[in-house]
């Protein structure tokens, strides 16, 4: 424990640059994947091949597109944005799906009755179908925020310092300690993801607060179609 | 004392071991370019980022060009804990003159960090001179300590340099358990043959291919091992005492062989030639404060302290900017 | 590079001996099944117990938390546990297969569970109305009308075991992730390339295959009018996002919408 303690600043400081390496994809991700999955839902010719294709990006194991990243971007291979780009690719592989769930779960009606107030098609999609899509949204960044946490530890196997840095140099000099640490760091990183995620949630449903004292049993028929 | 701070820009815990802060408008700075990076994805071109570590403020003469001043180094390390330490001695000695230091530990093999160099995201190295020859130039045949220092110079790119060899000498070598040393009265790699359909090997992945590995010994020696498990660390010393190998390749500093009685195997042709611990160094960073300074530091390093402080980081547990701060505070150069 | 790839991955060499192609398939294959028969053991009778009486749906929460934990410490961990307490090549199998299997429980779980949660409370009562009791409701009505979500589970964990299974070679182990770690010790782009596309190859013919065996399992009957099941696992089998999004779909946000 004394180990723990002493090495506290370092902790902090890779766990810092964790929550970055997995943070700043998460959030680059869903600016990508919100108009990709709005595309797929309005084309639905395209559909398949937007939402198949994103999900294609994720059986590229991790390792291997943190390597090939250089030579992708032509970047320096120590550079943290190799870890980026390859993050947000794997944030947008599993958002794609989610943005078009979400979108999908706004029911008809309401839709219709934004356009009936006017609203055109990019207006009803910011102002109305966006905000009530939240919610599965926010399930589907939840899952991404974990997953990222955890693939971002595998950075260390190619020098890029954060939290992982405990999980390969604990293996190497056989210190479980070491190990431990990092499991527990990445652990409680994913739940403050998830948290911020459910709080970032709560403050943009304000509606969902507002019914939840007359319980919740008025959820829409055709929640699940897509 | 040093500290660990966050550099925006790459995300990345670094060690400002001189202990710069970070000012408000560099953090902004950094910031903002950390958010161009990432929202645009555009900054993407070969070597478009100028954040990126090892950029030095201080300019510096081209390639192969005498350097200048030099205010920062970026020293990296290999993905073992010998050149963690090593690269921790030179950082501090060289932040000890003034120089901001970082290190980036654990980059991997030479293969990779030897890239990063080149690159230029990393200035030094703490390196081997046989090893390093022999990946240089698969043909070397220089066996001598000296002979070998001379051929390493020789066969550099034009852009890096080593600075003065230490004593210190760490080599590869083929160890196995006491007892199938005796079960099979082995001494040399030679001895191996007799039993190789009854051998698995176990050593990193790079051993795989390089010269000083595999095909060095079925050249030398015409052993070819029934199978090769690649490990890293101290997961290999856990296969030869598992029983998952017969015979493992660790570095002859590594404590592990001392503590667990391993017996090494002579070497009679050599492949693993004379290694003494050496900087390389890009050689726009290699001025007159940290040729001199990191020879300094070569100069009181030998093979029976490098195992020392090796066993310090392996089996002590300890940090190894600890172990470094600690060393450089006793011989004086901290 | 493209060339490069293409070279190595025709190279004669790659397909023969014990390091070739076709083995390290095999190798691959194996953890990943050996991997998912334990994981759908555990996690399916499980899933299904808890849907069908509602208790125990912490059990489904903490499955989906322990996602959170990453899964190359977890490889390191348990590998250092048993490395000195067995003297065999298992000692590196079981830290992989543990990792896998661990990876694997989630998705097999929350599908079954969220299948069966989400059948027909008409169709439920109807079976009961019919005389049947609770084991007879669970195999002849909520399996058949779960079985959609069910094996989107599965499709979702085995895209992510066989994504996930390069993680083997970290603990020298074969696969393909052999290809990973060797050519990243030495800086082999092709061999590393190679390697991913192999991976990324296996897993979507792997899904293909298992789309076209949902397109067969699952009822007729079960029309895509069917509520919940048919947005998450789309018989037509073009969703390749791996399990978290989709069995995490049907769960309590998602039903709570509005």
């Amino acid at each position: 424990m004394t180990w723990v303690w002493e090495h506290l600043g370092d902790i902090g400081g890779y766990a810092a640059s964790h929550a970055l390496l997995a943070g700043i994809p998460l959030v680059v991700g869903l600016a990508l994947a919100l108009p990709l999955g709005w595309l797929a839902r309005r084309l639905p010719r395209v559909a398949p091949l937007i939402v198949g294709g994103s999900g294609l990006l994720y059986t590229i194991p991790s390792l291997a597109l943190f390597i090939l990243m250089p030579l992708v971007l032509g970047s320096k291979i120590l550079d943290a944005i190799n870890v980026y780009v390859a993050m947000t690719i794997y944030t947008v592989a599993l958002l794609v799906r989610s943005v078009v769930d979400a979108l999908g779960s706004v029911p008809e009606s309401t839709a219709l009755a934004a356009t009936a107030m006017g609203y055109r098609r990019l207006g009803r999609a910011l102002a109305v179908e966006l905000p009530l899509a939240v919610p599965v949204l926010a399930s589907g960044l939840r899952v991404a925020a974990v997953s990222n946490v955890s693939i971002v530890s595998v950075a260390s196997l190619i020098g890029y310092p954060q939290l992982g840095y405990y999980l390969t140099d604990g293996y190497q000099r056989s210190f479980p300690l070491e190990i431990g640490v990092g499991i527990v760091g990445c652990v409680l990183l994913a739940l403050v993801f998830d948290l911020a995620i459910r709080g970032a949630e709560w403050a943009l449903t304000p509606w969902a607060r507002a019914g939840s004292s007359g319980g919740s049993g008025r959820a829409p028929k055709e929640v699940a179609a897509t | 004392m040093s500290r660990t701070t966050i550099d925006l820009s790459t995300g990345t815990p670094t060690r400002a071991v001189s202990g710069r802060t970070v000012s408000r408008r560099a953090f902004t700075r950094t910031a903002a370019l950390t958010a161009a990076v990432a929202l645009g994805l555009a900054a993407c071109g070969a070597g478009s980022n100028p954040t990126a570590p090892g950029t030095t403020a201080a300019g510096t003469g081209g390639a192969g060009g005498a350097a200048g001043a030099v205010t920062s180094v970026v020293v990296g390390a290999a993905d073992f804990s010998e050149s963690q330490v090593l690269a921790e001695i030179y950082a501090q000695a060289l932040a000890a003159k003034g120089i901001t230091a970082t290190t980036r530990p654990n980059i991997g093999s030479r293969e990779v960090y030897l890239k990063a160099v080149e690159d230029k995201s990393v200035d030094i190295v703490p390196e081997y001179t046989g090893s390093l020859l022999s990946y240089l130039s698969k043909g070397a045949t220089a066996k001598g300590s000296d002979e070998v220092y001379a051929a390493l110079k020789a066969a550099l790119p034009a852009t890096l340099t080593v600075l003065a060899k230490s004593t210190a000498e760490d080599k590869n070598s083929i160890v196995v358990t006491k007892e199938t040393a005796a079960k099979w009265s082995l001494k040399s790699i030679a001895d191996l043959v007799a039993h190789q359909g009854e051998i698995v090997v176990s050593a990193p992945p790079e051993f795989q291919s390089r010269q000083q590995g595999l095909p060095g010994l079925k050249e030398a020696y015409g052993f070819v091992p029934s199978d090769f498990r690649p490990l890293k660390g101290k997961a290999i010393v856990d296969a030869l005492l598992g029983g998952q190998a017969q015979a493992a390749n660790i570095f002859s500093t590594d404590p592990a062989i001392t503590i667990n009685g391993f017996v090494t195997l002579e070497d009679p042709k050599l492949i693993f030639g004379s290694d003494n611990v050496v900087p390389l160094v890009r050689k726009d960073k290699a001025n007159d404060v940290v040729t001199k300074t990191l020879d300094a530091v070569s100069a009181k390093l030998d093979t029976a302290t490098l195992t020392d402080l090796v066993k310090q980081v392996d089996v002590d547990k300890k940090d190894a900017k600890v172990v470094a701060k600690e060393w450089l505070g006793k011989i004086g150069l901290g | 590079m493209i060339t490069q790839i293409w070279a190595w991955l025709t190279a004669p060499e790659q397909w023969s001996g014990s390091r070739g192609i076709p083995t390290r398939l095999v190798e691959h294959l194996g953890y990943s099944a050996l991997s998912l028969v334990l994981a759908a053991a555990v996690a399916l009778p499980l899933g299904l117990w808890v849907g069908h009486t509602g208790r125990g749906r912490w059990l489904v929460t903490g499955a989906n938390a322990a996602r959170a934990v990453p899964s190359l410490g977890l490889l390191f961990a348990v590998a250092m546990f048993v490395g000195p307490r067995i003297s065999s090549n298992l000692a590196f199998v079981i830290p992989s297969v543990v990792v896998l299997v661990l990876l694997a429980i989630p998705p097999l779980l929350s599908g079954a569970e969220a299948g069966v949660r989400a059948v027909d409370p008409a169709a439920r009562d109807a079976a009961y109305g019919m005389g049947m009791r609770g084991p007879e409701v669970l195999r002849g009505v909520e399996l058949p009308c779960a079985l959609p979500l069910l094996l989107s589970g599965v499709r979702a964990a085995t895209l992510q075991v066989i994504a996930t299974a390069t993680i083997a070679a970290a603990v020298s182990l074969g696969g393909l992730g052999r290809y990973l770690i060797d050519g990243l010790a030495v800086r082999d782009y092709p061999q590393m390339a190679g390697g991913a596309i192999l991976v990324a190859a296996l897993a979507l013919t792997v899904d293909g295959l298992l789309a076209l065996v949902t397109r067969y399992a699952v009822s007729p009957g079960l029309s895509g009018k069917h509520r919940g099941g048919r947005a998450v696992a789309d018989p037509k089998g073009q969703v390749l996002a791996p399990g978290p999004v989709r069995s995490e779909m049907p769960s309590k946000s998602r039903l709570e919408v509005s």
